[in-house]
């Protein structure tokens, strides 16, 4: 499986990135660690005319910055070096953890956060982490810098807010060491999770994979426990206003039962009795 | 130029090599076909077996999940040319403990297995059975049920005699 023919362009930079995506339009795709692009340009269900790469540009685009109460994390940096940094496992233990259960050690060398959370998988694990932290991510386009809260960047079935001319540069977390824990359930190892659950500072934010057609806020569960709930009455709403997928792994009944059985594990192990 | 080749400079086992691919070549194929080392097999083409598992500046990477062009100025080494990466003339320490606890059987898994292994026990210090089974999910061998990898691994990393 070879993928469909494109035209190649080496971006050292972030504004030559930028100024190939004002060039080619809808056309254009860009890939960093291309750990998500490449498998669906193999099969075939993506084939773009041209493929802006991106993962060679240095600087600011990687690395971990701890800057008072917020971690800003370059989108380029690799799912490995989420996992070993000293400094994110201080400031920010969830992300760390969550990073070191994506795919396989291979899969976390070539894997990049922003490349994860650009690609809007409502079955990866990174993209629920951002959203139980209350993070943000920071596009680069034409007209300058914006910054998209977690929670408004994905708008559906690997789409986000993301413009086809904007690069995303750098995701902001804030330093959470609260009581934190991520629930991962699959049978065959280096899966994608049949339903996982994030939980961040004792319950304040809790987040679900693969529970809808993007990665979600259990806002109902935030509000139990925001309310003085236990863990097992917070969990009984995880799967409340979601409409999980349907497939070979378990029907959306199973993946409801599933979402209120992890999300109280979860709780319980990020401390909420 | 759609689909024109591309120059592509990297360093393979030590040595360097200019190519010229199209875009759309995948890593393992221009390790194979161009620069001539078939070591690196191919399994699943999926991105889920590890056979075609590699060193890109000395981090396992799955080969068929690579683009050539990616490649550019990386330092790559494949089963060939591991045992020059260590000390002493013989194997590398992984090739020889995979044969001392004989860790293969039809060995068609072997050279992504044995340089997934080099890169684990480089990057986590503290393996045990658990971490190395942990490690090397993504490599799959349909022969030996893994506990003999598992041993030749623990093995090399001197953490079982």
């Amino acid at each position: 499986m070879i993928p469909a023919a494109f035209d190649y362009v080496r971006a050292g930079s972030a504004e030559e990135a930028l100024a190939a995506l004002a060039e080619h339009g809808d056309e254009a795709k860009l890939m960093a660690g291309g750990h998500s692009l490449i498998p669906l340009m193999r099969f075939r269900l993506v084939t773009p005319g041209v493929v802006v790469d991106v993962g060679n540009i240095d600087g600011d685009l990687r690395g971990i910055r701890v800057d008072g109460d917020v971690v800003r994390i370059g989108a380029l940096t690799r799912h490995s070096e989420l996992e070993h940094s000293t400094d994110l496992a201080a400031s920010c233990p969830l992300l760390a953890h969550v990073a070191s259960v994506v795919g396989d050690p291979s899969v976390r060398h070539r894997g990049t956060l922003g490349g994860s959370l650009a690609h809007a998988d409502p079955a990866s694990d990174l993209p629920a982490a951002i959203l139980a932290l209350g993070g943000s991510l920071v596009a680069r386009g034409p007209g300058g810098e914006r910054e998209i809260a977690a929670s408004d960047f994905f708008t559906g079935f690997l789409e986000s807010a993301l413009a086809p001319d904007e690069l995303l540069t750098e995701v902001r977390v804030p330093v959470s060491t609260g009581g934190w824990n991520y629930q991962k359930f699959n049978r065959r190892a280096q899966d994608w999770a049949i339903v996982a659950v994030a939980v961040s500072d004792g319950g304040k934010g809790v987040s679900l994979v693969n529970m809808g057609s993007t990665p979600l806020r259990a806002t109902a569960v935030e509000e139990a426990v925001a309310g003085g709930a236990s863990a097992a009455e917070a969990a009984a709403h995880a799967a409340d206003g979601t409409t999980p997928p349907e497939d070979l792994n378990g029907d959306a009944d199973y993946r409801s039962h599933l979402a209120r059985v992890l999300t109280e594990r979860a709780l319980n192990a990020a401390g909420l009795a | 130029m759609s689909a024109g080749a591309v120059r592509v400079r990297l360093s393979v086992n030590g040595e360097s090599h200019e190519i010229e691919v199209e875009p759309r070549t995948l890593l393992v194929h221009a390790l194979r076909d161009s620069i001539g080392l078939t070591g690196t097999n191919v399994g699943c083409d999926t991105s889920s077996c590890g056979a075609c598992t590699i060193l890109v500046d000395g981090r396992s990477a799955k080969s068929c999940t690579m683009l050539a062009v990616q490649a550019e100025g990386s330092e790559i080494v494949t089963i060939e040319g591991l045992a020059a990466t260590s000390d002493g003339d013989g194997l590398h320490p992984m090739q020889e403990a995979f044969h001392e606890c004989h860790g293969l059987q039809c060995g068609y898994c072997t050279p992504g297995m044995i340089l997934a292994s080099v890169s684990l026990v480089d990057e986590y210090p503290d393996l045990d059975d658990k971490k190395v089974r942990e490690g090397l999910e993504g490599n799959l061998c349909r022969c030996t049920g893994y506990h003999n990898i598992v041993r030749a691994v623990l093995t090399a990393a001197g953490k079982e005699a």
